[in-house]
């Protein structure tokens, strides 16, 4: 069984973040990381590569710098990697993106395609169903749970307050949620192969691109702002009487 | 005359709002695929409905809807196409943008006459103004987006009749658990979340959360530190990666307030929270916080609510 998994480099979802001049995700200034729910991906590709064999490859559309994300996944155990980098996708809107993937998908053997059910900078959470669109195989999305036989797929389709059981024949396209699994971290050994694991490196002339950037975008960013920070308000300490305040906050409030 | 189609999913809170949203814009068109949500549309002000039939649609996973929306879009041309910002939701606009050939905007904060959308970025730390610039505007809108306000109008209805295409059977619901409500109030639309984090220390002590939910009337939920630790169950999570809250009051005990969690809950009205730690962030967006410990502070609150009932 062949998977290609979609990884993105995102800043680190768990510090400041900012757009730059051009209202675009400030990428130098941050701390990159690999989406974290993207891990999640991997970690459901690998498990199912060690049950099924086959080979599982990393797609990443992305600037030079996600070559540190492509290393984490190949020292997790990924075998190869596709690196899709070129100035002019700076500024692409999500369905510019989907079509330079579905380019990149159609030169790879797969039986099943993983993504992050979204990503942690943009959070969009519809790059599965877009590429289920461009590609014609079925989409199965937000996944806490996935089995395949081998010819068909099926998972539990996460809900508010529940879960659907979805199945469909392979190849398909599956994205997880991080109720999935517990990624694993790369292990020593894991970094060394990684440095031997190969790379291809492709532009958009490489996928027969033409359009791309924020001349093919069907949205512009306008402005951007800070939040309002919310007003400070009153903060006491516990020294006996802190439940009766809390009380009477909520009292007063006519919440009680 | 501005056109507003509108995929109606079911007759709750967050439909209403989107309908409430889409009056304000121009005439509002209502894509419905039951008797229950064709009925919401009239309440809010729909000057049509469009009532699919589709026999056995409910048995696939997103596809037959999916032409079933992209069909009639195609045939009514309108300016704007708006859906809930749900996993159904995004996933029907995702796949009409790429049918259509047309950009797609999600989870939209508010969505101005002119056009001019407002989005939340970098967990709600940056708010985004963006606009379509080519096709029309094609967009999913977070819940919390409006408040809903009823508008009682008598819809013109028509009947689409349509079937499922062989193509569109490719993802087979092959089964829906549907986990109990209880008797709380749903989290998403709760006027009251009193949620616990990983300072409630195990899932008995998590009893302690629900009597002051259930002493104010109130939604349970809980952080992601909670609900990894198993100490009360994943589907109550706050934030991120959990479910986006805006209640007229959030209580936060014994949690952080790390970006993620902020995430889901920072547009509610009222903020309070108690942590043992005085330099929690949470505090920094708290109306009303105490500095202690939750196994003191909230027994004592919870006497004194019961005294004040
Ligand atoms: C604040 C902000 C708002 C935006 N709003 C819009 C908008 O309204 N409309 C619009 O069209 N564009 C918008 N964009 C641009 C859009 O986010 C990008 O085009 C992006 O490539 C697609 O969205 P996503 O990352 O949210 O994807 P998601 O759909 O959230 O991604 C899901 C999964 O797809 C895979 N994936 C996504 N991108 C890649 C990649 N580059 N390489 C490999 N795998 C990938 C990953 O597995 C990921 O977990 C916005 C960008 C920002 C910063
Ligand atoms: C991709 C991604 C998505 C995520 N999504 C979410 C999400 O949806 N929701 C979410 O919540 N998190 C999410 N997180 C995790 C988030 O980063 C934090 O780890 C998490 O919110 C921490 O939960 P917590 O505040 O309960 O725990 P901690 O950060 O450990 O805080 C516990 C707090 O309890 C206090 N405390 C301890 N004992 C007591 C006591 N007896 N009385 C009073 N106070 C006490 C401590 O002082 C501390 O402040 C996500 C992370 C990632 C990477």
């Amino acid at each position: 069984m062949n998977i290609v998994v979609l990884v993105k480099q995102v800043p680190d979802s768990g510090l400041a973040r900012q757009l730059d001049a051009q209202l675009r995700v400030d990428r130098n200034g941050a701390n990159n990381v690999m989406g974290e729910l993207d891990e999640y991906a991997v970690e459901a590709a690998l498990q199912l590569k060690e049950a099924h064999g086959g080979e599982v490859t990393v797609l990443t559309l992305g600037p030079g710098q996600a070559t540190e994300t492509i290393r984490k996944t190949l020292a997790m155990g990924a075998d190869k990697a596709v690196h899709i980098e070129d100035d002019a996708v700076a500024g692409s809107d999500a369905l510019t993106t989907s079509a330079i993937l579905a380019a990149a998908l159609g030169r790879l053997e797969w039986d099943l395609v993983i993504a992050g059910a979204e990503s942690t900078d943009s959070n969009m959470g519809v790059m599965p169903q877009l590429l289920a669109a461009r590609t014609g195989a079925p989409a199965l999305t937000g996944a806490r749970k996935i089995d395949t036989d081998g010819t068909s797929v099926t998972v539990e389709h996460q809900r508010a307050n529940g879960y659907d059981v979805l199945t469909a024949n392979l190849p398909a396209i599956v994205s997880v949620w991080d109720t999935i699994n517990t990624p694993r971290y790369p292990s020593l050994k894991g970094i060394m192969a990684a440095k031997r694991k190969p790379v291809e490196s492709l532009q958009l002339s490489d996928l027969g691109i033409e359009a791309a950037g924020q001349a093919a975008a069907a949205n512009e960013v306008v402005g951007a702002a800070a939040r309002p920070e919310r007003t400070a308000g009153q903060i006491v300490t516990d020294e006996g009487q802190g439940g009766t305040a809390l009380a009477e906050f909520l009292a007063a409030e006519k919440f009680i | 005359m501005t056109d507003i189609l509108v995929y109606v999913p079911n007759s709750g809170k967050h439909a209403a709002e989107v309908l409430t949203l889409a009056r304000t814009l121009g005439d509002v068109s209502a894509v419905a695929f039951d008797d229950a949500s064709a009925s919401l549309a009239g309440e809010y002000g729909a000057a049509k409905v469009y009532r699919v039939e589709a026999p056995g649609i409910d048995d696939y996973f997103v596809d037959p809807k999916a032409t079933v929306l992209t069909d009639l879009a195609r045939k009514v041309a309108p300016d704007y196409f708006l859906l809930p910002s749900t996993d159904e939701g995004k996933a029907l606009a995702a796949r009409t943008a790429v049918a259509l050939d047309n950009g797609l905007m999600t989870d939209l904060s508010g969505l101005a006459p002119d056009g001019t959308a407002t989005q939340d970025a970098f967990a709600g730390t940056t708010i985004v103004t963006a606009k379509a610039t080519k096709g029309f505007t094609l967009a999913t809108i977070k819940l919390g987006a409006t408040e809903p306000a009823p508008a009682p109008s008598s819809p013109e209805v028509e009947t689409v009749n349509a079937t499922v295409a062989e193509s569109d059977q490719r993802v087979k619901v092959a089964q829906r658990v549907d986990e109990p409500a209880g008797d709380r109030p749903a989290l998403s639309e709760a006027r009251i979340v009193v949620s616990g984090g990983r300072g409630v220390g195990s899932a008995e002590d998590f009893a302690l959360i629900e009597r002051v939910a259930d002493a104010l009337g109130g939604a349970v939920g809980a952080s992601r530190a909670a609900t990894d630790a198993g100490y009360y169950p994943h589907k109550f999570q706050v934030g991120q990666t959990g479910t986006t809250v805006s209640p007229q009051l959030y209580v936060a005990a014994g949690i952080s307030g790390a970006i993620q969690h902020r995430a889901g809950m920072q547009t509610s009205r009222v903020i309070v929270a108690v942590n043992k730690d005085a330099d929690a962030p949470i505090f920094g967006m708290a109306d009303f916080g105490v500095v202690g410990d939750l196994f003191q502070v909230l027994p004592q609150a919870l006497e004194e609510i019961e005294k004040r009932k």
